[in-house]
């Protein structure tokens, strides 16, 4: 036997009782990870992002298409290495499965986009056939496509010119992310817009939803955004420019503001959580007042006392913490998988640690107070029943 | 036996002070969960409520052929007045088609709240028959638009969630600038938007057609004949729908999701109740040890014990749920949110604390309670009286 | 006579109960030599086992000194005095000896955690212990698979196992039978013959002082005449 195992054991004290607490702290922790993923999903998910690439957007609203005419003039402001742009294509999967799909110019996407990375032949064939469709390879592995095969395609913005909203693409490349961030980032499918232009009904006819520019040197974002801007303020195209990051982020925000919702709603399981697992420390220690005691006449210190009851505490919302964070990560990793990569709801790394530290502190929180009461027993009254 | 079991209860209830640890935990855990699970769904029913009360059953909709919202939708002028002379639109008074042509554009505007993301709202260029076909839509403050010049009436809505929109403000769109004359209220989903005429709007940013037009429909049979019109027209690629149905099928997602995350956020909470709430009853029927003993000693059965370890259980659940409540009433009850809608841009509502959700919250308790309640009762009737005494 | 265990000089114990000061013992004086076995009786209130807490260094007197094996304990902190308690005394007291949540031989093994022997080395001292109460075959039972004598063997083993000079007893036998408890008091008898121990016990028993080798009598806080 350790200071540890006499710890264990004297959790096990009242077995139903420490099982149903130890399910409660599993329970807030599940909530938790779930709920910081979403957050994060949300709110930060685009800090690998960085600055070395812009997004310009109509002023108004990125719904508005902006000519591609303006492709030259963006190319001529300094500090451009290379102009790319794509377009909204809204399409669906079989019946109701809604796809994140683009329309582009794949060899100028290409050049934007090093992080994707896909062989040479593939990315021929992409610029080669006009129907060709290249896609992610997250989302070829969830619905099974294969190079090769013609995969039919709903849009529900567009119809063909013959007024069907049925499309249909040659998969001619499967594309990867170059590290694991941007391999999280393959839900995607591009296909041509030189294609799509020509081939639908109502035609943006020359214009597309954004163009992204990259940058030569990150530092000069601000000031290429400002004089992008100027250059076609009080035109009919008024645009908004800004970066990668900072377009994900105003997209987020205009849902509304989920990290207070989410903070709202681990505020009140977090309270309930203390008072539930602090009403459990708080028995456990008060029927053990004369036990404590006879640990003090053994010679354990004061502090040492102190010490087992924080250990138990610790050990509780550890061991609960850690089982409700993993049925988070297991059941966000199920969704995620069950939706194609749509909503990316596993677990990072950050996640756990503010998950340890929200361990930490609920640790001292429910067993500080039960712990200082061990600590200043006095032996002769506990034992005289006092 | 009812007379045992209450008893039984009484004594119980009084000595919850003595308890009011374990008692609190059932209050609170229980308190929490309600005031989630209603907050989630006054959001939900806010959304959807605002949604629904849009649109008209005798009005149609009638949108570019294959769009599903008016912000895809865009015809030509020539389909716009080919439109209103189709059969199944009512006549206004002065004989003409009571039918509205509308053209739906993008504005922007700063948020209260967020000051440095703009937020897009929708404005709305109209026909007079915009305003004769909403009764419900009524100037409170300042004036309607002139036609012919650049002037603006915005919903209340945008006046509570958006900055720069008050009356005598000048809101920048595209290089144009539009004076806000007047604040309307319509109590629907238009509250959120900004109007002006269509002829200006048109003209300010090079649009010819409509993105859509709302019309009158006459009579029960009206929809029906519009839309085999329609079909028939080879010129006319159009969608007819019923104005309100449109406006409803709208939230579907919106509800679906939150509904999703309300659901999920509630059972794993609700399931956490009532592992606090088993320990809890668990803990005060050890506590009630020696007196539950001492009764079934004295010759009180089995069964009035079970019945009030269960009535204690449901009290506390339903004290907690009432105190759940309340505090989302008084934190949530008419709290002006907006979100994104189906065009892109902000719709505004207010969270709805209804007397339905109230009730639903209430089963959600009771159930907890009494799940929370059963097994420490049955413990509590089945147990040797002696093996009890002897926990003491 | 041999050297002193313990001494006790001039020694007063006051309590504050609210605003009342209560004088549990008053200028005792007391010497207990090493290897004697002590019985401390008296009536209730006497402040018996007020005087046998502050021998065991359990509380601290109000005034006066106490040296316990050659050393003066009536100074020391609190910590200190926990660390004195760990290698100097074995306490068997009437009730809450063991934790339930453990083992016999894990409930003696709970004073070695505070020394620095090896994981193996306590399971020795722990069976040594256990042997010498007659218990090795009860080692993994829990205390409430135990009888009451056999649970203050246990007590009696673990506030041997690190070895202490003096064995400090409060009622030992006053929830045991006649015969358990003869069975007890002849182990502590065993102990002070045969393993040099010296014991001083309360109790409120004449028949359990017997097996003593002297009583003393308390009233009021103070000692009365000795008996030999």
């Amino acid at each position: 036997m350790t200071r540890a195992g006499f710890v264990i054991a004297n959790l096990f004290r009242k077995r139903t009782r420490t099982i149903l607490t130890l399910l409660s702290v599993i329970m807030a922790f599940l909530l938790f990870g779930l709920l910081q993923s979403v957050n994060t999903v949300f709110n930060a998910g685009s800090d690998f992002v960085g600055a070395a690439r812009l997004i310009v957007q109509a002023r108004v609203s990125f719904t508005q298409p902006l000519p591609i005419s303006m492709l030259p003039k963006l190319e001529a402001v300094p500090g451009v290495s290379r102009v790319a742009y794509q377009s909204w294509f809204g399409g669906v999967w079989q019946e109701n499965t809604p796809l994140i799909m683009f329309s582009l110019d794949p060899q100028r996407y290409r050049d934007v986009y090093p992080e994707y990375v896909m062989p040479d032949a593939q990315w021929q064939a992409f610029e080669r056939t006009r129907t060709a469709m290249i896609v992610g390879r997250q989302l070829a592995d969830q619905y099974g496509w294969k190079i090769g095969q013609k995969v039919p395609i709903n849009s529900n913005i567009y119809p063909q010119k013959n007024g069907s909203k049925a499309w249909a693409f040659d998969l001619v490349g499967i594309f990867d992310g170059k590290d694991e961030e941007w391999k999280k980032r393959t839900n995607l499918a591009f296909i041509q817009q030189d294609y799509f232009d020509e081939a639908n009904q109502f035609g943006l006819k020359g214009r597309i939803n954004f163009f992204i520019l990259k940058l030569i040197d990150s530092k000069d974002a601000e000031r290429i955004s400002r004089t992008v801007d100027a250059m076609f303020e009080n035109s009919p195209d008024e645009t908004k420019t800004m970066t990668e990051k900072d377009f994900n982020i105003s997209f987020v925000k205009q849902i509304g503001d989920i990290g207070l919702i989410v903070r709202w709603i681990l505020f009140a399981v977090f309270f309930t959580l203390l008072l539930v697992v602090g009403n459990t420390m708080a028995q456990s220690v008060r029927e053990r007042v004369p036990e404590l005691a006879v640990l003090k006449t053994l010679g354990f210190s004061d502090a040492s006392v102190l010490g087992f009851v924080l250990a138990e505490a610790f050990t509780l919302v550890l061991v609960g913490g850690l089982l409700g964070l993993l049925l988070a990560s297991i059941a966000g990793a199920m969704v995620e998988r069950g939706t194609g990569g749509q909503f990316q709801l596993s677990l990072d790394l950050r996640v756990w640690l503010i998950g340890i530290v929200a361990i930490v502190l609920m640790s001292l929180a429910v067993g500080l107070l039960p712990a200082l009461r061990a600590r200043r027993l006095k032996i002769v009254d506990a034992l005289a029943g006092r | 036996m009812l007379a045992q079991a209450l008893a039984i209860t009484g004594l119980g209830i009084r000595s919850i002070p003595e308890r009011w640890a374990p008692s609190l935990v059932i209050v609170v855990g229980l308190a929490g969960v309600v005031a989630v699970f209603t907050a989630l769904l006054a959001m939900a029913a806010g959304f959807d409520s605002t949604l629904k009360a849009t649109g008209r059953s005798d009005a149609a909709l009638i949108l570019r052929g294959g769009s599903d919202a008016e912000l895809n939708s865009a015809f030509d002028r020539d389909s716009t007045d080919l439109i209103k002379e189709e059969p199944g639109i009512a006549a206004a008074a002065d004989g003409k088609p009571l039918a509205s042509a509308e053209l739906m554009v993008i504005a922007e505007l700063v948020r209260k709240d967020d000051v440095r993301n703009g937020a897009n709202i929708t404005l709305r260029g109209v026909e007079p028959a915009g305003f004769a076909l909403r009764p419900q839509l009524k100037i409170v403050a300042g004036r309607n638009f002139t036609p012919g010049l650049r002037e603006l009436i915005v919903g209340q809505g945008v006046l509570k969630q958006f900055q720069g929109a008050q009356i005598g403000d000048v809101v920048r769109m595209r290089g144009s600038q539009w004076q806000v004359v007047g604040v309307f209220a319509s109590g629907d989903a238009h509250d959120s938007e900004m109007w002006a005429d269509i002829n200006v709007a048109r003209s300010t940013f090079g649009r010819t057609g409509s993105s859509s037009v709302l019309a009158a429909l006459d009579g029960p049979g009206g929809l029906e004949r519009l839309k085999s019109a329609v079909a028939a027209e080879p010129r006319l690629t159009l969608d007819v729908l019923r104005e309100q149905d449109y406006f409803s099928g709208q939230t579907k997602q919106f509800r679906q999701t939150i509904g999703f995350l309300a659901g999920i956020v509630t059972a794993i909470m609700a399931l956490g109740a009532v592992f606090a709430a088993l320990n809890s009853t668990y803990a005060a029927v050890a506590a009630r040890g020696k007196e539950i003993a001492t009764l079934r000693a004295i010759g009180f059965g089995g069964f009035p014990v079970v019945v009030s370890v269960m009535i204690e259980a449901l009290l506390l659940s339903l004290a907690g749920a009432v105190l759940g409540a309340i505090t989302a009433y008084l934190l949530f009850n008419n709290l002006s949110v907006s979100t994104l809608g189906q065009n892109f841009t902000q719709v505004v509502f207010d969270f709805k604390v209804t007397p339905q959700l109230v009730a639903r919250g209430l089963v959600i308790a009771v159930v907890i309670g009494m799940v929370g309640g059963l097994l420490p009762a049955l413990r509590a009737a089945r147990l040797p009286v002696t093996t009890m005494l002897r926990e003491q | 006579m041999s050297e002193s265990m313990v001494e006790v000089r001039n020694v007063t114990k006051v309590y504050e109960r609210g605003k009342q000061k209560v004088e549990v013992l008053h200028r005792l004086n007391l010497e207990i030599p090493k290897g004697d076995f002590v019985a401390l009786m008296g009536p209730s209130g006497s402040g018996k086992t007020t005087l046998l807490n502050l021998i065991g260094g359990l509380d601290q007197p109000t005034g006066g000194e106490i040296v316990v094996g050659g050393s003066r304990i009536d100074q020391l902190g609190s910590g200190a005095l926990a660390h004195w308690r760990a290698h100097n005394i074995g306490f068997v007291f009437q009730f809450y000896n063991l934790m339930p949540v453990l083992t016999a031989e894990a409930n003696v093994e709970l004073p070695l955690l505070l020394t620095r022997l090896s994981a193996a080395q306590r399971r020795k001292n722990v069976a040594v212990a256990l042997e010498v109460v007659g218990l090795a075959d009860r080692a993994k039972h829990k205390p409430k698979e135990l009888s009451g004598g056999q649970e203050q063997r246990v007590a009696i083993a673990r506030a041997l196992v690190s070895d202490p000079q003096l064995l400090v007893c409060d009622e030992p036998t006053g929830d045991l039978d006649r015969k358990t408890a003869g069975e007890i008091l002849g182990l502590l008898q065993v102990l002070n013959r045969e393993h040099a121990k010296t014991i001083v016990m309360v109790t409120h028993d004449p028949k359990a002082a017997e097996f003593a080798r002297r009583t003393l009598h308390l009233e009021k806080g103070q000692l009365l005449e000795q008996a030999a």
